[in-house]
């Protein structure tokens, strides 16, 4: 087995177009969920006035004018922000000078494709009896993404998209972890991608009466909803021993991946599920450690957890089902996690989401300094838990940090990543 | 179809202005002459531009015809054929 690393990313979230302005954003507590723009598309203008709310997170600033022809003709924005995430990405680790072509894969999530593309088409169809676009088909193809950036870096690997809703991210991220520990590659570009903010999407989510009016909160006890996103992020992945060899920034050691499936409802989450898949993620990290000569066990990682990047969408459900899970797997030691949901910056990018908090994830343990949980004032005395509120909270001195990171998907598909300072 | 150009001149002028800003070529370097392997177009670009063409046309290429098709000039007079056809 091979410990794996972080050595590059590449962010374009509603709160900042890198990592570094990400990071700006969590220490500043600027949000980038504003009032929404409609995309330029002839048949999405104008404020959909049947909306019950006005915001959303949208990437500001995205600029194609690098892509080629080729590459404009072909993509629309969902895989447009995979090729740029990943082009920085690359571009911050030097992963394709370090690595032959055939050991990178590229592996990312999307659940909704590209709507962009596909949702005009459908317009034309059933209200002109009007032709489809020839090109329709493979810009909305949900693996469009992965392939352009294959062709876009020249990566030869194994690369795949997955759709596994708002654990796409996470689970992409987490069998890169995997294929690199094994063996089958030496790095990955690995993340997810999302650019859902159409009219369709948009009053799909309002009819579930599942997005706030104003802007998530979550964990609050006012909780009244997610605040819907755009968004991408893209780590590279890569063996210890090649990030040594070349003195490349590391950002964090991924120590282990768990997934379960609640088996339970389409919609409704249930606890069970999430704290299946955090024991698995730890059972896994332990795997690691062990399998690597390091020191420690699922019941020293238990101890060790110091950060919980939470899913935290500020729906009602998903904050209690999701505190109860971290509560039956950590016991009397739960309430003394310090824990933040991020969704308040950044907005919930469906697909992306568990991707940007990977990378926010990350950034946090490389900073030691824990982000806060924008728009919430106190944590929901029912749910008991050290919620950071206000500010970041520094971790001081030098000892390793372990953090986990959730993902708790629609479906009770669970996806949870366990990261360390290194 | 009043905005139907009569003239081989005027159906060129807009497939060179199509795959010029296709191709990001400058529209004086695609003439009748130029080829779709000068162009560097392929298979795929070459469905885009006939998807184009029947549209702004207002016709119908048959698969066969497409296939046929080897410069710039060929679907012109392949777009003159059609539109003549389809007179009264």
């Amino acid at each position: 087995m091979e410990r794996v690393v972080i050595t590059g990313m590449g962010c374009l979230t509603p709160a900042g177009n890198s990592p570094e302005a990400l990071w700006e954003s969590l220490e500043a507590g600027r949000s980038g969920i504003r009032p929404h723009i409609p995309a330029d598309n002839k048949l999405d203008v104008g404020l959909d006035p049947i909306l019950k709310f006005k915001n959303t997170g949208q990437v500001q600033g995205f600029q194609t004018s690098d892509f080629n022809p080729t590459q404009l003709q072909t993509t629309e924005r969902c895989a447009q922000l995979a090729i740029v995430a990943a082009r920085n990405a690359a571009q911050q680790s030097c992963v394709t000078q370090h690595h032959p072509a055939d050991k990178i894969g590229v592996i990312l999530g999307c659940s909704t494709n590209g709507r962009l593309a596909d949702e005009p088409e459908v317009v034309r169809v059933h209200r002109d009896n009007g032709r489809v676009h020839p090109l329709a088909i493979p810009r909305s193809m949900a693996s469009n993404g992965v392939s352009q950036i294959a062709i876009d870096q020249q990566i030869t690997g194994p690369s795949f998209t997955l759709s596994t809703a708002c654990a796409s991210g996470a689970h992409a991220i987490g069998l890169a972890f995997h294929m690199v520990r094994g063996g089958i590659i030496t790095a990955a570009l690995a993340g997810a991608h999302e650019a859902p903010l159409t009219r369709v999407f948009l009053r799909g989510w309002d009819s579930m009466r599942v997005v706030s009016p104003t802007s998530c909160r979550p964990f609050s006890a006012d909780r009244d909803g997610m605040t819907l996103a755009e968004g991408a992020a893209v780590l590279t992945l890569e063996t210890l021993a090649s990030a040594k060899a070349r003195n490349a920034t590391i950002f964090a050691e991924v120590l282990g991946f768990g997934m379960s499936a609640d088996a339970h409802h389409i919609t409704q989450p249930r606890p069970d599920g999430p704290a299946q898949a955090i024991r698995a993620c730890l059972e896994d990290a332990a795997r690691t450690l062990k399998a690597t000569d390091q020191t420690g066990t699922m019941q020293s990682l238990l101890e060790e957890i110091g950060y919980i990047n939470a899913h935290g969408t500020a729906t009602q459900t998903n904050d209690a089902v999701e505190a109860a899970a971290i509560a039956a797997v950590f016991g009397p030691r739960a309430p003394r996690i310090p824990i933040s949901g991020t969704k308040g910056f950044t907005g919930h990018s469906i697909g992306a989401s568990s991707a940007i908090e990977t990378a926010i994830t990350a950034l946090a343990l490389h900073h030691r300094r824990l982000p806060f949980t924008l728009g919430t004032t106190g944590c929901d005395p029912a749910l008991d838990l050290d919620l950071i509120t206000a500010s970041p909270r520094a971790v001081p001195g030098e000892a390793p940090i372990v953090a986990l990171t959730n993902a708790l998907a629609f479906g009770g598909l669970n996806a949870i990543l366990c990261l360390r300072s290194y | 179809m009043s905005e139907t150009p009569a003239t081989a001149e005027a159906i060129a002028a807009i497939i060179a202005s199509f795959i010029a800003t296709l191709k990001e070529l400058p529209p004086e370097s695609v003439t009748t002459a130029s080829t779709f392997d000068e162009l560097h177009m392929d298979s795929l670009d070459k469905i885009n531009l006939s998807f184009e063409v029947e549209e702004r046309f207002k016709i119908s290429i048959p698969d066969d015809a497409l296939n046929s098709l080897r410069n710039v000039g060929d679907v012109v007079a392949g777009v003159q054929r059609i539109l003549a056809a389809q007179q009264p």
